[in-house]
Parts: structure tokens; sequence; C-alpha cells
């Protein structure tokens, strides 16, 4: 009996390729960071700045900025207890290592388990994908601030980030 | 006999309409002006005009960033505002955006957060009081 190698080898390949193709489309790619839908968040988190994804940062960050609104990168953000609790709980369970787990392998990677980061522009992936951005790009008066996502990331309140 | 009883009809109706009409800024403008007084026994009621030198006045004691309202809420009080972060905000005339100052919880939320930045403090009662004003007004 004469085994078709070629066509077999050939067909392994293409099921392994779209394998991957379907995984990444189905954790929304690499770029996917689903938006804040609670409406309590998006309005607490959302009113200075975008209401960031949860999935782009660690619970163990999250826990830390909740605990410390009134101070909140110099600025007093602080809500009542009740209000606190419910925003902590929903950041915590979607974060990038809990419930937003599948959008943010990479965003994470190269970070201190210990290291529980306010920033995300402080994970190193998120460096490293912006090392091409020229200073005077981030100084530009419709940027000003690397907070402001939108500044480039056109959809990024809709959670895309690929551009 | 029915003479008699147009003048404390009408006075009713007055009262109740009045009553009627006053909406959760107007009753929020009234606790400021119950606590104002409370605050300096010589107030004398809020101002529009004072709340628009608060409102375009560069500070001194908040983050260099935002020296002034406007910094973020720009000149045109009617016009809508942008926060460094790029997000736009709502203009702060209650003429151009009715739902604003409906929720005394929330005006109380922001000017505690936009007075420490801005002016490094809080403000005083006469401060919101007067501000409130010019932006009823506008």
């Amino acid at each position: 009996m004469n085994i078709p190698y070629r066509p077999l080898a050939l067909g392994l390949v293409a099921l392994a390729f779209s394998a991957v193709v379907l995984q990444r489309a189905q954790a929304g790619g690499d770029d996917y960071f689903p938006p804040v839908v609670d409406p309590l968040v998006k309005e607490e988190c959302g009113s200075c700045h975008i209401a960031f994804a949860p999935s782009m940062l660690p619970a163990r960050s999250w826990k830390r900025m909740m605990a410390n609104l009134n101070d909140h990168f110099g600025d007093d953000a602080s809500v009542d207890a009740d209000t606190a609790a419910r925003i902590s709980s929903y950041l915590v369970t979607n974060a990038a290592d809990t419930g937003g787990k599948r959008y943010s392998s990479k965003l994470l990677r190269g970070l201190a388990p210990n290291s529980a980061p306010l920033r995300i522009t402080e994970l190193p992936k998120w460096v490293s994908e912006h090392r091409e951005v020229p200073a005077w790009e981030w100084k530009h008066k419709d940027v000003r601030t690397k907070a402001n996502c939108v500044a480039c990331h056109a959809d990024a309140e809709r959670g895309f980030y690929e551009d | 006999m029915r003479r008699k009883l147009a003048i404390p009809l009408c006075i009713a109706a007055t009262i109740l309409s009045t009553s009627l009409f006053a909406g959760p800024r107007e009753d929020l403008l009234a606790q400021y002006a119950t606590a104002a007084r409370t605050e300096t026994p010589t107030f004398s009621g809020f101002s529009a005009a004072r709340g628009k030198t608060l409102h375009t006045h560069n500070f001194a004691g908040g983050k260099p960033d935002t020296p002034a309202c406007t910094s973020c809420h720009g000149k045109d009080p009617r016009v809508a505002g942008r926060t460094l972060t790029g997000k736009n905000i709502e203009a702060v005339a209650a003429s151009v955006t009715p739902k604003r100052y409906t929720d005394p919880a929330k005006v109380e939320k922001w000017f505690k957060r936009n007075c420490k930045e801005v002016l490094g403090r809080e403000c005083t009662v006469q401060e919101k009081g007067d501000w409130l004003s010019y932006m009823l007004s506008q």
C-alpha cells in the first residue's frame, strides 16, 4: 500500500496553522483587551481617562491601586467604600492574571510575579511595543501623556490596539 | 366673597408653583446658601460674576498642569472640554448639558476632586455656590 505522505503532511500543516489562527481569533488577537462593560466602573474609572481594560494589569496591581485612590497619580480619585468595593471586585475578577487571562498572556510577559505596577506603561511588554515611538510624538499637543491611548489607537475604547 | 378668596388662592398658587418647579439644582443652591450662612455670618448671596472669575482664575496652589478650571473645561463653558488624557468633558454650562448638577453627591464629588487639583484645597461653600450660579446662568 502506498501511503501519500506528502499530501498528508501538507494537510496536517494546514490544520495546525488554522488551529493557531482560530485560537488567536477566539482570543481576539494579541491586541484586543475587552473594554469595561460595568456601568459603575465605566463612570467612575472613565471620566478622566479612558476606562482602562482590567485585563491590562494583574489583580495585585488593581488591589494596590484601589487601596490608594485619594492619591491616584497625584489626583484625588476617592469614592465611597461601597463603590470602591464594587469597582475592586470587577477589576480583580477581570484582571490580566484572572478572568482576562486569555487576552493578556503576552502583555504580562517579563513582569516579575511579585511586581504590582500601577501604570500599564511600566509593563516590560508595553515598553517594548512602544519603543519606536519618538519622544516628540509623546510631547505632541494631541498626546501629552502616555495614558492617552486614543490619541494613536483610535479604537482603544472598543478594546482594539492593533494600530 | 369671590374677591376675598382670590387673593389667598393666588398666594397659595404662587407658593405651590415655586416649590413644584424648584428642581434639584435650586435645592442644591439653597443648601449651599444655608451652609454659607453658617460658614460666614456676613454671607450676602451667591454671584455668577464671582463664579466666572473663579472659573477662569489661574491659581498657584494646585497642580502645575491644571492652574485653572479652564485648563480642562476650556474657556467657553458652553463648549465641551478635554482632560489631559484626551477624554472629552461635556460642557459645564447647564443650558448645554441639562443633566448636569442634578445629582448633589456627584456635584460634591467633583468639587472635592477638582478644587484640590486646581486650588490645592477644597473649595468654600461660597465658592461652590458662586461657581454653580455662574454655570446655571450659562
